[in-house]
């Protein structure tokens, strides 16, 4: 190539940078009157929450130990994100619609809340559900519906709040919480523990295959509240689900923390499939406010022949740090993470996986797509760990990102560790940059510059949207859009 | 159809083209010929509508509209199809989906509805017998992973899906092997109609056995040196290009006499 050509391409580069101008259509404010903990956080506000919850004694217990846990420990400072420190005291814990919805009667729910959940794309009203969707919407901190409940008890699935959940089967929650992850795991588990205020929880008996895709909904709307919220699945014996998750939140000019915990756990012969598309504000073309997004989901395939697949697309919040993760402890278990994540403006997002091989003949695969626009930072971090037990794992990474312009970044950090010799593990990384060529030639096929980019885009994260439920998939596609919009030219 | 008159056209300041005068009409084949490096690409990529070429002086006319005011996507709408010397690869995405897009956006600059998906199925595959190409490969990924002569004959697939007004054939016969030369060859005679225009750049005047062309260009050093009929590829073919170059050098020492 000439040293003009190159010349021009990079400042063609550059123009790239207008490509992504997005705006934020789930940016409103729902105005309903709610009943919200001044900010601050100390031992008198988790008993409060607690309280308020009307939880059992063994769950105080369990917060109490989790915040103690908590106040002596540090922030994490190793990730590739650089932001402003948190005031963890100007943050208010707990939030929920001052009428408290009754779950069994829609009547009940405010309109309001509906109204934003319908403007969001969330059809509450189970007619008009699409097939096969039960949805758990949770507004702020609580839990507003669970849809679908009785089609789903009479397959034996338990679908409903985990605040509902610490009352109803209180041994499940004794058994299985913080069983995979640790409350003192990290910071933001440990602070997560002691003040989640609801989430989701799913239990699927031995050899249920769970009758219809499973989704909650995150909505934050409180001004200067944390969402903190907690999922916990468990897949019996042969059982299988597959789980959405969906997240937005108002746009707003200071920073709002998210700090979830999700736990999977899949006994033998038992698939977890867990999706997300997360699409929290990201804050302003400057960085102006967004959605810290602190969060720890894992899984343990705790069977032999168990599998567990995450799969996530990344385009909301000016912050992520997440790492999905699976440990593989069944014999011949897999696992599996499939990720998209879009950085622009100036979001950053430090995210990836962790497969840790403990049975033999384990596997595990990861395709993670990065894709960097304007001064958007995108750092894969994955890691593979063999453990001496582990004959004959496997596993495969491919990690490729996708840059637009010249002012984003891509950075990708793939750990190993491999204890065990019989291993085999491979890895692949690309950089790549959306080609003058590649417009030039879907142009002339008469696509508009916009329509190009996204069809090159879409392209280049097929792999993982492959991997979504058809409506996810869908709608993952129309939100890299949205992000490319006002693309090139 | 197409009137290219006088066009002068640098890229980064170099001077490539240097007054070429082309006149192509409404059921015509014109074959370009000329040796490497004289401009042939570069005409083409002008009349398409790439970025990155300035017209320095002259015009191109396509249906009596001044092209320079057409983006490439609208001057594709229009009727105008390139295939490319080099196709490029777009990974992820599949050739039924390229193509479907890019029938659905030309339909839409017409007015017209999207064309639904039984009838797109249909036309693809219909298509893809002509050029006998395998169904396999609608659903791969365009280009990628294609040999050179299967992305040759999947821009003719391409050509035969949108069918345009204008088709610029750059080097398509490049990397032929012999029959897929004439399974292409069949292609575009199959497409040629009294309302379609065809410019093909060849090296080979064994393409013009094929598709026997009404008129033959040598472009060489910038301008068409010389024109001519079928005969004119013979002539080349015995000959090569370089008794022409006297041509352009006497046109350039007539320019200098002008000025
Ligand atoms: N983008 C560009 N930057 C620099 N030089 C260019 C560029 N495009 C074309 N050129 C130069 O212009 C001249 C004409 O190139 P062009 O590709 O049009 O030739 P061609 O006649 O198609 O040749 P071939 O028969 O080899 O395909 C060449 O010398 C080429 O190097
Ligand atoms: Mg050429």
């Amino acid at each position: 190539m000439s040293e003009a050509l190159e010349q021009e391409l990079n400042e063609k580069n550059r123009d790239l940078k207008d490509l992504v101008k997005r705006e934020y259509k789930e940016g409103f404010v729902t105005d309903v009157e709610s009943d919200t903990f001044e900010p601050g956080l100390n031992e008198d506000v988790v008993r409060r929450i607690s309280a308020k919850k009307n939880e059992p004694e063994f769950m105080l217990e369990y917060r109490l130990k989790a915040f103690r846990r908590w106040q002596k420990m540090k922030e994490p400072d190793w990730a590739h994100i650089d932001y402003p420190k948190i005031d963890f005291q100007k943050i208010a814990y707990y939030s929920a619609p001052k009428e408290m919805p009754k779950l069994d009667s829609l009547d009940q729910v405010d309109p309001k809340i509906l109204e934003t959940y319908e403007k969001l794309g969330i059809p509450l009203y189970e007619q008009k559900l699409l097939a096969n969707v039960a949805v758990d919407a949770v507004f702020d901190s609580v839990s507003v519906r669970t849809t679908f409940r009785e089609t789903l008890s009479e397959a034996g699935v338990i679908f409903m709040p985990i605040s509902e959940a610490v009352h109803e089967h209180p041994e499940l929650i004794k058994k299985y919480l913080s069983s995979v992850v640790p409350v003192q795991d990290n910071y933001y588990t440990a602070l997560n523990s002691a003040v989640f205020s609801d989430g989701s929880f799913v239990y699927i008996p031995p050899g249920v295959r769970c009758p219809m895709e499973l989704s909650t909904y995150f909505r934050i709307n409180e001004m200067n509240t944390g969402q903190f919220e907690r999922t916990l699945i468990i897949a019996d014996e042969g059982a299988y689900v597959s789980y959405l998750e969906g997240c937005t939140a108002p746009q707003r000019d200071e920073n709002q923390l998210h700090a979830a915990v999700v736990e999977l756990v899949a006994h033998k012969d038992a698939e977890i499939k867990y999706s997300t598309v997360q699409n929290w504000y990201p804050g302003d073309e400057n960085g102006k406010g967004g959605i810290f997004n602190f969060v720890t989901k894992r899984g343990v395939c705790k069977g032999d022949n168990s599998k567990i697949s995450w799969t996530q697309v990344e385009t909301g919040s000016a912050i992520t740090w997440k790492y999905p993760s699976v440990v593989l402890q069944g014999d011949n278990s897999v696992g599996e993470f499939y990720s998209v994540a879009l950085t622009h403006n100036k979001q950053q997002a430090d995210t990836g996986t962790k497969m840790i091989h403990m049975g033999k003949n384990t596997s595990s695969t990861i395709i993670s797509k990065g894709i960097s626009a304007g001064h958007g930072q995108n750092t894969y971090r994955g890691l593979v760990k063999i453990l001496k037990g582990a004959d004959n794992a496997r596993n495969f990474s491919q990690c490729d990102s996708l840059l637009m312009g010249d002012r984003c970044g891509a950075h990708t950090f793939p750990y190993m560790e491999v204890q065990n010799p019989s291993a085999n593990l491979e890895h692949e990384a690309t950089t790549s940059k959306i080609s003058e060529d590649q417009l030039f030639y879907l142009k002339q096929r008469g696509l508009s510059e916009e329509a190009a980019v996204s069809m090159i885009v879409n392209g280049f994260c097929k792999e993982v949207f492959r991997e979504l439920p058809m409506e996810f998939a869908v709608e993952a596609q129309k939100l890299l859009d949205i992000s490319l919009e006002g693309a090139v030219g | 159809m197409l009137k290219v008159t006088n066009l002068h056209v640098s890229v980064f300041g170099t001077s490539i083209l240097k007054g070429v005068d082309l006149e192509v009409n409404a059921g015509e084949v014109h074959a370009i010929m000329g040796p490497n490096g004289s401009g042939k690409s570069t005409l083409s990529n002008v009349i398409a509508g790439r970025d990155g070429y300035e017209i320095t002086e002259g015009s191109i006319e396509y249906m009596g509209k001044d092209l320079s005011e057409l983006e490439a996507e609208e001057r594709a709408c229009e009727g105008i199809f390139l295939a490319f010397q080099y196709p490029v690869e777009i990974p992820g995405v599949s050739n039924m989906a390229m193509l479907k897009a890019a029938i659905n956006s030309m339909r839409k600059h017409r007015g017209e509805k999207e064309m639904t998906a039984g009838d797109f199925l249909k036309l693809i595959r219909e298509r893809a017998d002509l050029v006998e190409m395998k169904h396999e490969f609608l659903k791969r990924s365009v280009n990628e992973g294609f040999s050179g002569g299967e992305k040759k004959r999947n821009e003719i697939l391409q050509m035969a899906m949108l069918e345009p007004k204008l088709a610029l054939l750059d080097e398509t016969d490049s990397g032929l092997d012999i029959d897929a030369l004439k399974i292409v060859s069949q292609g575009v005679n199959a497409l040629r109609s009294p309302d379609r225009a065809m410019v093909l750049v060849t090296h080979y005047q064994r393409l013009l056995d094929y598709i026997i062309p009404d008129h033959v260009h040598v472009l060489a050093g910038g301008r068409i040196v010389k024109s001519g009929d079928k005969s004119l590829a013979l002539e080349l073919e015995e000959k090569g290009y370089s008794w022409l170059e006297g041509g352009t050098n006497a046109a350039a020492s007539l320019e200098q006499v002008a000025n």
